[in-house]
């Protein structure tokens, strides 16, 4: 589904990763590994096309990153970042935001879905909050509900469950992984610190070597 | 005409800048340089321009009035770049193509439009005109600029967040293009509002000091205010998509690490 070829990437003339290869194909949870400042989030960035390639190429369905329409690529590879960024309005209208963009302007907003992701995020009261007083953990799981709902193809998780507890992070792990299960082609990029989160969440480990 | 003024009176004038410095010494202030030569340079830079524009004047030839309003032109791009904090490469150039669009086209409308100057470059009315509109494009072109470049910095995380849900570069800079065009265009906003009653404007002023009735000086500061409000916002405007295509590129990428601080650059 989606494919990595000789990828590099260089921050301040040291090479972090070099000749780097990887594979996804539907219904793999792959977690990527590495000590921190290995560049584990950048390579997540550079899959999702938020950073240019410095070498190789990327591949999504038989078609290379460069040759897409990076809105159209982005809405199939879908970046949740750490710390998620949001405007100044409420739940329900940072979830509808996405769905008022050129991309996805043939879809309409699923309240249900929305509702019932919430509910059994164990936060059915979420939607009328203002996001200005969310919490980290909230934010997250606020940008997780946001990304399902968009249906992408390949969901890159950042660290994107670090900010939740220890229940939380183990009702979001169940959802994403009913998520992977419910489509037909559906697949999950890990990258996460807490190596008993790794064990359960992925099938296969990409680990990313210093140089 | 007004009364001429001898250069003995002028030197009166400057002896008003001795209490400044008096100030200064009692209190401390340490400013007593830079008050000095702070005057001494405004008094040389306009003498001299007194100079070059009297000779341009008795030249009445199109060339020398061009090539004073590019060089003013190529000094406010310049300086409409002094106050970001942050610039990126090209940065000088989206700055004079800005300004120098912007108040060429404004300038040339008002010229040969409004007014009906006859010649157009006659330097009377051209090079005044220009340096007032210049003067207010490059406030606007530089407010626009700074905030602009520190709102993408700023507002990093909620604009790579858009991208990453699929925006197009243009969607997810729209919040920051907004309010770096309004934010070029408030100094002329509230000048207008206050115009007449807490300001009195220096050309009008200066019309009506040379003999010019009251009615005329103050059609004139009409047009003048017209010319410049739209030549700052188009500047504004200008300046702002230009940068944003320095710093969002074709893959709808922002490329934030073009940005430097003030030193670098």
């Amino acid at each position: 589904m989606l494919s990595a070829s000789d990828l590099r990437r260089t921050v301040g003339g040291r090479v972090l990763w070099q000749g780097l290869n990887l594979q996804v194909q539907a219904g793999d949870r792959l977690a990527v590994t590495g000590p921190s400042g290995s560049g584990k989030s950048l390579l997540l960035r550079a899959l999702a096309g938020l950073d240019p390639l410095e070498t190789g190429e990327v591949v999504l369905q038989g078609r290379s990153q460069s040759r897409w329409p990076m809105p159209e690529y982005r809405s199939q590879v879908m970046y949740l970042p750490q710390r998620p960024a949001f405007g100044q309005g409420t739940v329900l209208a940072e979830l509808r935001r996405p769905f008022g963009l050129k991309v996805h302007s043939g879809r309409s907003f699923p309240l249900d879905e929305a509702e019932r992701w919430l509910a059994a995020l164990g936060r059915p009261d979420f939607l009328n909050l203002s996001v200005t007083t969310l919490s980290g953990g909230e934010g997250q799981l606020l940008a997780l509900v946001r990304a399902l709902l968009l249906s992408p193809s390949v969901l890159l998780l950042d660290e994107a469950t670090a900010s939740l507890d220890p229940d939380a992070t183990h009702t979001a792990e169940i959802a994403l992984d009913q998520w992977c299960a419910a489509g037909p082609a559906r697949a999950l990029v890990w990258v996460s610190h807490d190596p008993a989160q790794r064990a359960r969440v992925a099938t296969r480990e990409l680990p990313v070597v210093p140089q | 005409m007004s009364v001429p003024i001898s250069p003995v009176q002028l030197l009166l004038a400057a002896l008003l800048m001795l209490v400044s410095v008096l100030l200064s010494w009692r209190l401390r202030l340490n400013l007593g340089r830079q008050i000095v030569v702070a005057s001494v340079r405004m008094t040389v830079q306009l003498l001299l321009v007194g100079l070059i524009l009297g000779w341009v004047f008795a030249l009445r030839h199109p060339l020398p009035v061009v090539g004073i309003g590019l060089v003013m032109t190529v000094l406010a791009g310049q300086a409409a770049v002094g106050r970001s904090s942050r610039r990126y490469p090209g940065i000088y150039l989206d700055s004079f193509l800005a300004v120098f669009g912007s108040s060429f086209l404004l300038n040339g409308l008002a010229l040969s439009g409004i007014l009906q100057v006859r010649p157009w470059f006659e330097a009377q009315y051209a090079v005044p005109i220009l340096g007032m509109v210049l003067g207010n494009t490059l406030t606007g072109v530089s407010l626009s600029l700074d905030r602009f470049t520190s709102d993408v910095v700023k507002e990093r995380g909620e604009i790579e967040a858009l991208l990453a849900l699929g925006a197009t570069r243009w969607e997810a800079a729209h919040g920051s293009i907004m309010a770096a065009v309004r934010t070029g265009m408030i100094p002329v906003l509230n000048s207008m509002a206050v115009m007449g009653i807490v300001s009195l404007p220096g050309m009008m002023t200066g019309q009506i000091l040379a003999g010019v009735s009251p009615n005329t000086a103050v059609r004139y500061q009409i047009v003048i205010m017209f010319v410049l409000s739209a030549s700052s916002a188009l500047g504004s405007l200008a300046v702002t998509l230009l940068a944003f295509r320095a710093l969002f590129d074709a893959q709808d990428r922002l490329r934030a690490e073009r940005l430097m601080g003030k030193k670098q650059a």
